[in-house]
């Protein structure tokens, strides 16, 4: 079974009295282990259907089977859940906390998980995920003291530390140079190839050249479906 | 996510931006800090308070004569001589309430001469052994009269400590002979010094004898108007008139001297002082007093009483209503600087949530519930309030240790202040926290991820 199983997912926003569709019915199926590039032009609704997957958003009509769960309807502590323990977000903007040290950053989302552990495992486990982006050095600098892709690299250790079968980027490389874009991207084939399904959003298709399968999206719907070397031409 | 956890991170949220920190507490601080002050200087002057009424006596009475009209016109308090011994004797024998009864007879602007020294005490009174334990005085040396020598109207007198200074030149006047009216008094005993008053009086200028003598021997036979030709005291016709010439009236012979009944003592005192058994139950010894009164002097239900009763609780009460209207108004003024605290703290919550909008996002994101947000910014409002309570107690306590060691005003620390400071710091974090942490956890998600 898949791991993500999108059925005819709609979503409208509502302005006033103008129904604005964002979405217009996508069905997609990601299965564990990929690694999906959704692209488009902004506008196209590409920014919407990621943050449905990441569960953030909800849509406004059909079904979202995550892991063979519905998440669509589920409650938000539900959803709160599945984002803690089962999705790592990447974001453009890094949103690492200010003037708090790249451990920090990264176990605070162990303070979320049920069952708490104690602050010896958690802070074993951030040096763990440090270790794994290779800035285990690092741990005690504030986000101020790191450079772009080193704090990139710090939000990746911070979308890892549960374990997560899938990694959201959103953009992942639209705040730094090439030299570090290829690094960050490295990372991410590098987490792919241990099993991590990850899902970029990009609207450069040099980017969504490291991606395996590509999607693009236009006016709200899936205009085309690429796997493999395909995409690269 | 635990509440340790969360306290931690808010204490970590609070020291990142110290300054503004202090400021948003300041408001707390000041209403705490005044809050304890106020508590801590109203609580020891209230005790002073008490203390010096407890010196007077808390549990004790004083019955006055009343006064009488005449033709509309108030004749003034004394212008009855309505007290006798023989109520006093009655009131401690009728009223279960009343523990111990003197009589008190007063003179005054009496000279005392001792050698070559003489002085006008303030006070001289008359009174019988009980109540030196009535108005809680002590003896600091020689002994107290005994009833006894109240019976046999002794020569013996105790002196306080003011009356030792002016007149024996701070020596031992045990067992000097003083003269009050050119009678001829022994001193048998010194008052412990009891300072002034809460009317500023010397307390300690004083002369005590037993109440018989000073009737008897100081200030004259007083009698009452009506009854004195009844009275053996008065004096006979003849002696009014020693001529020899008509008699007014037949002498008594010893026939009709045996068939009248004289009240050997029936002379009038100035005051009856009483003590309660109990402190608290002096308003119920007044009221058994005032019956039994009525009644021995034969006052009809319509009459105004010929007496009238003082307590040391009339001052307690009096001197409470004051303490407490300006504790309650001082309690409104901090009320106040604390709700203008609590808009501050709410005020600086609401930046603080606006603030960090992509922090709130973030954390939703990474699986932080709507409760988890709620529970974080309350407890940030709470722990801020708290630390500025701490500090306020801190500096309350302090200004009212400075306030003692440099006014000498009496201060009291009051655990009940301290534990309300708590609790209202507390409660404040909450209150006024709540609406930021609420508004916090309702954010959206993806709109916190995307507010610049």
């Amino acid at each position: 079974m898949a791991l993500i199983e999108l059925e005819n997912i709609v979503k409208t926003y509502f302005l006033g009295e103008m129904d604005v569709p964002v979405l217009k019915g996508i069905n997609l199926s990601i299965e564990q282990g990929e690694y999906v590039a959704l692209m488009g032009a902004s506008g196209s609704g590409k920014s919407t259907l990621m943050n449905i997957l990441g569960c953030l958003d909800r849509p406004s009509s059909g079904n979202y089977l995550f892991d063979g769960e519905e998440l669509g309807r589920a409650s938000g502590d539900r959803r709160a859940m599945v984002r803690n323990q089962k999705i790592g977000f990447v974001f453009q903007s890094f949103n690492l906390l200010p003037r708090t040290s790249a451990l920090e950053n990264v176990i605070m989302p162990l303070s979320y998980t049920a069952g708490g552990l104690s602050m010896a495992e958690r802070r074993r486990r951030g040096l763990k995920a440090l270790q794994e982006v290779g800035i285990a050095d690092r741990a005690g600098h504030q986000p101020s003291q790191l450079s772009g892709g080193q704090q990139q690299r710090v939000a990746i250790a911070r979308a890892l530390i549960n374990r997560p079968p899938v990694i959201f980027a959103d953009e992942p490389t639209g705040n730094l140079d090439s030299h570090t874009s290829v690094e960050v991207m490295d990372m991410f084939s590098k987490l792919n190839s241990e099993g991590i399904t990850v899902i970029l959003v990009t609207h450069s298709s040099e980017i969504a050249c490291y991606a395996k399968r590509t999607i693009c999206m236009s006016d709200g719907q899936i205009v085309s479906g690429i796997f493999g070397e395909e995409a690269h031409k | 996510m635990n509440t340790a956890d969360t306290v931690l991170m808010s204490l970590k949220a609070l020291v990142r931006n110290p300054t503004r920190t202090l400021l948003t507490m300041l408001g707390i601080i000041i209403g705490i800090a005044a809050v304890i002050t106020m508590m801590e200087i109203g609580e020891g002057s209230s005790r002073s308070i008490r203390e010096s009424i407890e010196k007077m006596g808390a549990g004790s009475g004083l019955i006055r004569p009343g006064w009488r009209r005449a033709a509309g016109v108030n004749m003034g308090s004394g212008s009855v001589t309505s007290l006798l011994p023989s109520d006093a004797d009655a009131i401690l024998a009728e009223c279960p309430t009343v523990a111990l009864v003197s009589p008190l007879v007063r003179a005054s602007n009496m000279q005392l001469v001792f050698g070559s020294a003489n002085w006008v005490p303030a006070q001289m009174y008359g009174v019988s052994p009980e109540y030196f334990t009535i108005r809680d005085w002590q003896l600091e040396e020689g002994r107290f009269f005994s009833q006894r020598e109240v019976d046999i109207n002794a020569r013996v007198c105790l002196v306080g400590a003011t009356i030792v200074n002016e007149v024996f030149s701070g020596a031992s006047p045990l067992d000097c002979e003083v003269r009050i009216k050119n009678v001829t008094f022994r001193v048998i005993g010194v008052l412990k010094s009891k300072g002034a008053n809460m009317m500023g009086m010397d307390e300690d200028d004083v002369i005590m004898m037993p109440w018989t003598t000073a009737r008897m021997r100081i200030t004259g036979r007083r009698t009452g108007s009506i009854t004195g030709t009844t009275s053996t005291l008065a004096k006979k016709p003849g002696e009014i008139y020693p001529a020899t010439g008509v008699a007014f009236y037949p002498e008594q012979d010893s026939n009709l001297a045996a068939d009248t009944l004289v009240q050997p003592r029936f002379t009038f005192i100035d005051q009856i002082v009483f003590s309660a058994t109990d402190p608290n139950k002096i308003d119920e010894a007044r009221k058994e007093v005032t019956a039994l009164l009525r009644e021995r002097h034969g006052l009809a239900p319509q009459q105004e009483d010929d007496f009238r009763i003082h307590s040391a609780s009339d001052f307690l009460k009096m001197m409470n209503t004051t303490t407490s209207l300006m504790s309650n108004l001082l309690l409104g003024v901090a009320i106040i600087s604390l709700i203008v605290g609590g808009i501050g703290i709410m005020n600086i919550m609401l930046v603080s949530v606006t603030e960090r909008t992509r922090e709130i996002g973030l954390r939703m994101a990474v699986g932080a519930r709507s409760r988890d947000i709620l529970k974080q910014f309350l407890i940030e409002a709470v722990v801020l309030c708290l630390v500025g309570g701490v500090l306020g107690i801190m500096l309350g306590h302090g200004a009212a240790l400075l306030v003692e060691s440099q006014l000498n005003w009496p201060i009291e620390s009051s655990p009940g202040a301290v534990a309300a400071a708590f609790i209202v710091s507390v409660s404040i974090g909450i209150v006024f926290g709540f609406y930021p942490a609420w508004k916090a956890s309702k954010l959206d998600p993806i709109e916190a991820l995307r507010y610049e």
